[in-house]
């Protein structure tokens, strides 16, 4: 692909090579997560307009793909970590709708108990290493889940999300590097959304083709229809596989796309409304599932109307929990700084 | 039925103007619709709808202004089960993370660095006959500050992560990229410590670059080559090889942004010797030692606030304002005890000011404006007066500045104290995300008061 152009990779056609093969009950499961994702994405916009959520808030609407592709292919015990922009993984991960957004109201009845906020979010149980503020540091964090999974030989394997625009950053090669060389169990998920913030990849890149961004480290990598469902799980079992056969690390690059400005309070003026529209309009990963279900006959206008209503019902009874769930305690100020040492 | 709210862009939106209807009543929506446009002083956005259904009224018209954040704006028959009212603020032309708050808010040195203390005392420039003020604000009068200095010195440039074409992350460099072009207003990729090292190694060949960092708390990747390779070399070459580089960007907390985001490091970068540190309260301030810092030949950390970006202030108009670095600012006089602060505490260090004087407590308040080279002098002078000593800093206590200050007026001011000094800072944890956790850790008026009350045994 030619310098400055990253046009979307095509769509292949489910079922025509059989690598994106699907059967009913995952397709079902696929289509409900991806519109989880995305109802709890607008909801949380809606929040923010309200003033119930502050600060940055960094929505996933867009992108829901490829952490639902993702998580599919996730063995018990195998990590993940991301950057800001981690509703979507927490959900797709397993979280509680409700603890995801009782932590962006800010509520004790957040997963990190209303003190880490939408960008520090973190789940133990459901191997989720957060939510990291800091642009490129979940790249080093997540290679160390690597090399702990090498060191303890548990055959888990770590999968790193970040942005296009992370991968800029220096710690990313230090990471490779390290990686490739001491052959760590690592997944680097890159979501090539085509922004950093206001700044394209083509303005920030000298090489735009992210998934090469590992080859003089000798890691392999490929590009990925990230608004596919399908590519993005058989491309993450791929590497998986790669990662827990003791081949050491791969790179996904998924091409995707983000709707919504950055953050909330992004004019977006970068890009034309037309360019989101034409996205929206034939590659949204949601429509395209939805026509897989219909083609197949697998279900009907009715039918994912219903998934619909459920999904809503979850997401308000989740924005009402976050709604009145209450502060926290003044005494959780001066709790978690540090861990009691027991004699 | 459902009602769709007047939606907030940041967390400080009060009210705006409701600039556009894209819809009437009767018109169809679906999720994603631009139905509206909003504004506030300093943006502009779209509203999208969150949920299909019809139009069936507009409540509030086209070009309404104060329409308060949260006021049904438009009413909309939808489906069966569909979700709640309210739209989502889809972007805004202000700032990219989040918005300043609308109101206003009120604002170090080294030890050894006596070379860089001219013989004469340090005084503002006079403002000659003539000269009118106008009323700035802190954003603008960074940006004013800039484009002198490069209209003045071909050797300046700016870089940093959203600087040219986005026009700064906060908006500070409005207008740069389009009069002196992509070679002086470069655009970075997200690599802290990689294009502060450029910047530092473009110093050694004598350029003068400023570096934006989006926020101070990104410089931490950085902070090395600030301190390593800036702050240093100097030394290290036997005085052979200059930086003069200005490293700056916004400061301490904002709103809700939490930990990682929320940080004051002036105590850090004022510990460093080699380098001098500014963090200004008001617009002639910044303005005026943001163009000192451009001119001065060593490596200058320059500490702004995002919450004072909107607030506006008087700046001498025409003349070339230029306040030397390294010299405090008495801004209230009083006897009763002396109020030391920086940055945006010395706004809250105000209004406790007022309110300790209504309580018959005068209160001197010292804005440190330069912390490194401190000017001692000034704060030992206050509290010879009042024999009292209150700091205020939005930084951890433990070894800051207040510490710092503190030993300062203990070990020069002694025999004049009449009360241990109090220091007013962070609570010592990571700055929480949740409301009310956040109020209660940060400084805040009230305890500026108490802190003052209790020094003076009131
Ligand atoms: C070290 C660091 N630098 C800058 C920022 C500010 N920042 C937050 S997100 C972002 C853009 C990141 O873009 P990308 O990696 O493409 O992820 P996306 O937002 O598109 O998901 C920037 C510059 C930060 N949080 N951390
Ligand atoms: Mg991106």
């Amino acid at each position: 692909m030619a310098r400055g152009q990253t046009g979307e990779v095509a769509r292949r056609k489910p079922n025509g090579d059989g690598r994106f093969a699907a059967d009913k009950d995952e397709l079902l499961r696929f289509y409900r997560e991806m519109l989880m994702i995305r109802r709890f994405e607008e909801r949380a916009g809606q929040l923010y307009g309200m003033g119930l959520i502050g600060g940055f808030c960094h929505l996933y609407i867009g992108q829901e793909a490829i952490a639902v592709g993702v998580e599919a292919v996730r063995e018990p015990g195998d990590q993940i970590i991301t950057g800001y922009r981690d509703h979507g993984h927490m959900l797709a991960c397993g979280m509680d709708p409700k603890e995801v957004m009782a932590e962006l109201t800010g509520r004790i009845g957040g997963s990190s108990r209303g003190k880490g906020g939408s960008m520090h979010m973190f789940s133990m149980e459901a191997g989720f290493y957060g939510g990291h503020g800091i642009v490129g540091a979940q790249v080093s964090l997540g290679t160390g889940l690597a090399l702990a999974n090498k060191y303890r030989g548990d055959g888990r394997v770590s999968f790193t999300y970040f942005g296009d625009g992370a991968a800029n950053q220096g710690q990313v090669y230090e990471s490779f590097n390290m990686a490739e060389l001491w052959s760590l169990p690592a997944i680097y998920v890159i979501e090539n959304n085509q922004y950093a913030m206001g700044t394209s990849v083509e303005r920030s890149s000298a090489l735009v083709e992210l998934s090469k961004r590992g080859a003089s480290f000798n890691i392999p990598g490929e590009q990925v229809d990230g608004m596919d469902v399908l590519a993005v799980r058989d491309a993450a079992r791929k590497a998986a596989e790669h990662a827990r056969s003791g081949k050491g690390p791969y790179i996904l690059e998924m091409k995707t796309y983000r709707y919504r400005g950055h953050s909330m309070s992004d004019p977006a003026k970068y890009r034309t409304r037309e360019e989101v529209d034409e996205v929206r309009k034939t590659r949204d990963p949601i429509d395209h599932v939805e026509e897989l279900l219909e083609k197949h006959g697998w279900a009907d206008a009715a039918g994912l109307k219903e998934i619909d209503a459920e999904v809503k019902r979850i997401v308000a009874d989740a924005a009402e929990f976050a709604r009145t769930s209450p502060e926290p305690d003044p005494s959780e100020l001066y709790t978690d700084v540090y861990t009691e040492v027991r004699a | 039925m459902t009602d769709i709210l007047m939606p907030a862009l940041s967390p400080t939106m009060e009210e705006g103007t409701l600039a556009k209807w894209h819809v009437k009543a009767g018109d169809t929506v679906k999720s994603g619709d631009v139905i509206a446009e909003i504004e506030t002083d300093k943006a502009t956005m779209e509203v999208e709808a969150v949920d299909e259904g019809v139009i069936s009224e507009i409540l509030v018209a086209e070009g309404a202004q104060e329409v308060k954040v949260n006021t049904p704006i438009a009413r909309l028959a939808g489906e069966a089960g569909a979700s709640p009212p309210a739209a989502a603020p889809q972007a805004a032309a202000g700032d990219p993370e989040k918005q300043p708050p609308e109101k206003a808010q009120p604002q170090p040195e080294g030890e050894g660095a006596v070379a860089v203390v001219p013989a004469e005392p340090l005084k503002d420039p006079e403002l000659p006959a003539g000269v009118t003020l106008a009323k700035v604000t802190i954003r603008d009068a960074l940006r004013d500050a800039m484009a002198e200095e490069m209209r003045r010195d071909p050797d300046v440039f700016l870089m940093g992560e959203e600087v040219a074409e986005y026009q700064g992350a906060y908006k500070v460099s409005r207008g740069l990229l389009e009069e002196f072009g992509a070679r002086r207003v470069i655009d970075t990729p997200i690599t802290e410590h990689g294009f502060a090292g450029l910047g530092v190694g473009a110093a050694m060949t004598g350029l003068k670059p400023i570096v934006e960092f989006m926020t101070f708390n990104f410089a931490m990747q950085a902070i090395d080559q600030i301190i390593n390779s800036a702050a240093k070399t100097l030394y290290m070459s036997g005085g052979q090889l200059k930086t003069s580089i200005v490293f700056r960007g916004p400061n301490g907390a904002a709103s809700r942004v939490a930990a990682q985001h929320s940080q004051d490091y002036a105590s850090w970068y004022a510990h460093v010797p080699g380098l001098k540190v500014i963090a200004p309260y008001d617009a002639a301030d910044a303005k005026g030692l943001l163009k000192a810092a451009i001119r001065d030949p060593n490596p200058v950390v320059f500490l702004e606030h995002e919450m004072l970006y909107g607030q506006e202030f008087d700046v001498p108009e025409g003349i070339d304002w230029v306040v030397p670095i390294g010299k405090a600012k008495v801004r209230r006089e009083g006897n009763g005890v002396t109020i030391v602060a920086y940055s945006r505490m010395v706004g809250l260090s105000l209004k406790a000011a007022e309110i300790l004087a209504a309580e018959g407590l005068e209160a001197e308040v010292v804005d440190l404006r330069t912390l490194r080279p401190l000017d001692h002098a000034t704060i030992v002078e206050s509290v010879k007066k009042t024999g009292r000593l209150v700091t205020v800093e939005e930084g951890w206590g433990p070894f800051g500045v207040g510490a710092y200050v503190a030993a300062k007026v203990v070990e020069e001011a002694f025999d004049w104290l009449d009360a241990p000094p109090a220091r007013v800072c962070q609570e010592d944890v990571p700055l929480p995300y949740a409301a009310n956790l956040e109020a209660l850790s940060l400084p805040s008026v009230e305890k500026i008061v108490a802190a003052a009350k209790a020094v003076a045994y009131r």
